[in-house]
């Protein structure tokens, strides 16, 4: 009864709870035969998910009105430009894993420059930032689609024990920000600036360096995720991080982050990532047409919303 | 004389907008005419009207991210069922309308996060956008293209259309006693409610004038591109915010301006133009917008720090 209560007072609980159902419905349904596949699909997914989703989690955790939306064209980016500098060779492509992070470190910066000297909320920042990015990704894609280097393709396509190199990536990088979250003085900082960002300065805590922290991790995160997808896909595409806009934010908001800052959990993201991937596939499965999928989704992401939201009540 | 802080909070994006206008003319002289300056702002009637509906959301510390995808539901709707048999088209935007009142009941209710709910929709606006028209199409009901290719004496149509706007909507939220309330929930909800009215009704309200003022930017993009796609508005929910923005809204407290909304409209729109004119080549138009946005924000910035100055002295 204890552990009971103890578990679904968890705000992560339901976004795993609606993974199982939609699995074992969507598994049903095709009999039985899809199920490894499938689970091997929605790692796979949902691991891109998750890389980006951790990256906004720590930004929306800083509080109300704080949010990334160059993720996006940070992603495009990163991707057109590593792969452009590896050119398909084997020997370059922890040249290009650090060109990818560079790239997030100065987009990084940028927005929180933006953010801090020219005081512009981060909703416009990071979008008029993510204009002049996606320019540059434009400008920067020009030409043939370069392929990934074999290494880099074969290793993100790859399962080790039957489980997607991808969600290993991704589940390291989850245990990374986990201990980051609830381990470290960061973690503790980011969480009492997102309650009280006045109190957190009374007490002390390096506030504008720590935002500035978390929008540098944000920006690598989604750099980081743009360079495994493109590798992953084969080539960038000037429109490949367009549908992570709308996931990123739903993944962190159905996983039981608040939205309204300070309060955020990570294994939350898993099981919002692999629910919205599963979503799709089931609906697909059933043959719906792309209409109906789409108002399926919006329905479910509502549903959830009401099941899950408004306990915590803080206004 | 005493400038109330509203007027201060207008000049910026005003003079913003001048500045824009001026270096537009300077490069293209022959923009300053009746045809010119109805091209230039052709486009900004519908973005006005989402801003508008936007600010609305705004203005009770909410945000509307299906902005977008509603306007281009809306305008699906004009092009096929309203152009078609009007009385179901009518009967679909009240349909909508009240959808927009629910979201507002609802995000009260259970204090869920507006972004969340918003998000939400606008995948279901799109499935039922993509339903309707699963690629583009449709045909413009005559009276919303008569309107808006309509050549008043003197003005263009565009900037009539956005000076009724402004003038319709300041009274409304500015002047109106349920203007004051509306920016009374954004400004501090529990003074609303001691003071006795009911807050889920002003949130369901507002939600409903905003979904009535999406709908009618729907409407006038169709009456402007004379068919209708399932994407074609997607970019509003962005454009819509930093409207508000630019025109000195805030995202909390129920700070909005109408007027400065519109302007904030008007000078997206322009920037859009004053880029073409400029010769910059396509792959760098959309980053060299953000570049402006930048600099209005900085301008903004700035002037508001001398405002500060002037007062402290």
């Amino acid at each position: 009864m204890n552990t009971a209560r103890l578990l679904f007072s968890r705000p992560w609980i339901w976004s795993f709870a609606a993974t199982t159902v939609v699995w074992v419905v969507t598994v049903v349904f095709t009999g039985g035969a899809s199920s490894l596949g499938l689970s091997q699909a929605a790692l796979t997914f949902a691991a891109f998910s998750v890389i980006v989703g951790i990256g906004q989690m720590f930004v929306i955790t800083l509080g109300p009105g704080n949010i990334d939306l160059s993720v996006p064209a940070t992603m495009t980016l990163s991707g057109t430009l590593a792969l452009k500098l590896m050119d398909v060779q084997d020997s370059m492509i922890a040249v290009g894993l650090l060109l990818s992070i560079l790239l997030g470190l100065a987009v990084g910066i940028g927005n929180y420059v933006l953010i801090k000297l020219l005081r512009i909320p981060p909703i416009i920042a990071t979008l008029s930032m993510s204009f002049i990015i996606q320019s540059t990704a434009i400008w920067a894609n020009r030409g043939l689609r370069i392929k990934p280097p074999d290494i880099l393709a074969s290793f993100t396509t790859s399962n080790l024990f039957g489980i997607p190199n991808i969600a290993i990536v991704a589940l390291v990088l989850s245990a990374v920000a986990w201990v980051l979250l609830e381990k470290t003085i960061y973690g503790r900082w980011i969480s009492a600036i997102g309650q009280s960002t006045f109190a957190a300065r009374m007490t002390g805590i390096p506030v504008d360096g720590t935002r500035l922290a978390t929008y540098v991790l944000c920006a690598v995160l989604a750099s980081i995720c743009g360079y495994l997808l493109a590798s992953f896909s084969g080539g960038a595409a000037l429109n490949m991080g367009a549908e992570y806009l709308l996931m990123s934010i739903a993944v962190v908001v159905i996983g039981g982050t608040a939205v309204a800052g300070g309060n955020s959990n990570i294994p939350g993201i898993w099981g919002a990532s692999l629910f919205m991937f599963l979503v799709v596939s089931m609906l697909n499965t059933y043959g719906f047409g792309a209409g109906f999928r789409l108002i399926l989704t919006g329905l479910i992401i509502i549903a959830v919303i009401l099941v899950a939201g408004g306990r915590q009540s803080n206004r | 004389m005493k400038i109330s802080s509203g007027t201060v909070r207008l000049i910026i994006p005003a003079a913003s907008l001048t500045l824009l206008l001026a270096a537009v003319f300077y490069m293209q002289p022959r923009a300053m005419s009746y045809t010119g300056l109805n091209l230039l702002f052709n486009l900004a009637v519908p973005i006005a009207l989402a801003t508008v509906a936007q600010m609305l959301i705004m203005a009770v510390n909410d945000l509307d991210l299906s902005m977008g995808t509603f306007v281009s539901f809306c305008a699906c709707v004009t092009a096929t069922f309203l152009q078609a048999s009007p009385a179901i088209g009518v009967l679909i935007f009240l349909g909508a309308i009240a959808a927009y009142a629910a979201i507002g009941v609802v995000i009260h209710l259970r204090e869920l996060p507006s972004i969340v709910v918003t998000l939400g929709m606008s995948f279901v606006w799109g499935g039922l956008a993509v339903l309707m028209l699963p690629s583009p199409g449709g045909e413009a009901p005559g009276w919303a293209r008569w309107l808006m290719t309509s050549r008043p004496p003197f003005v263009p149509m565009a900037i009539v259309a956005s000076i009724v706007i402004a003038l319709v909507t300041h009274f409304l939220i500015m002047r109106s006693s349920v203007g004051v309330l509306i920016r009374g929930v954004g400004g501090n909800v529990r003074s609303v409610e001691r003071a006795g009215w009911s807050v889920i009704r002003l949130r369901a309200g507002t939600y409903a004038l905003a979904g009535f003022f999406a709908v009618l930017s729907g409407i006038a993009l169709v009456g402007l591109t004379t068919s209708a796609d399932a994407n074609i508005a997607l970019r509003y929910t962005l454009l819509s915010i930093a409207g508000v923005i630019l025109g000195g809204g805030e995202f909390v407290g129920g700070k909005v301006s109408p007027i400065g909304a519109v302007i904030g409209a008007l000078t997206l729109t322009l920037a859009g133009s004053f880029l073409s004119f400029m010769r910059i080549s396509p792959d760098w138009q959309i980053g060299a917008q953000g570049a402006i946005l930048i600099v209005v924000l900085a301008l903004r910035l700035f002037l508001n720090r001398l405002e500060k100055r002037e007062k402290s002295r």
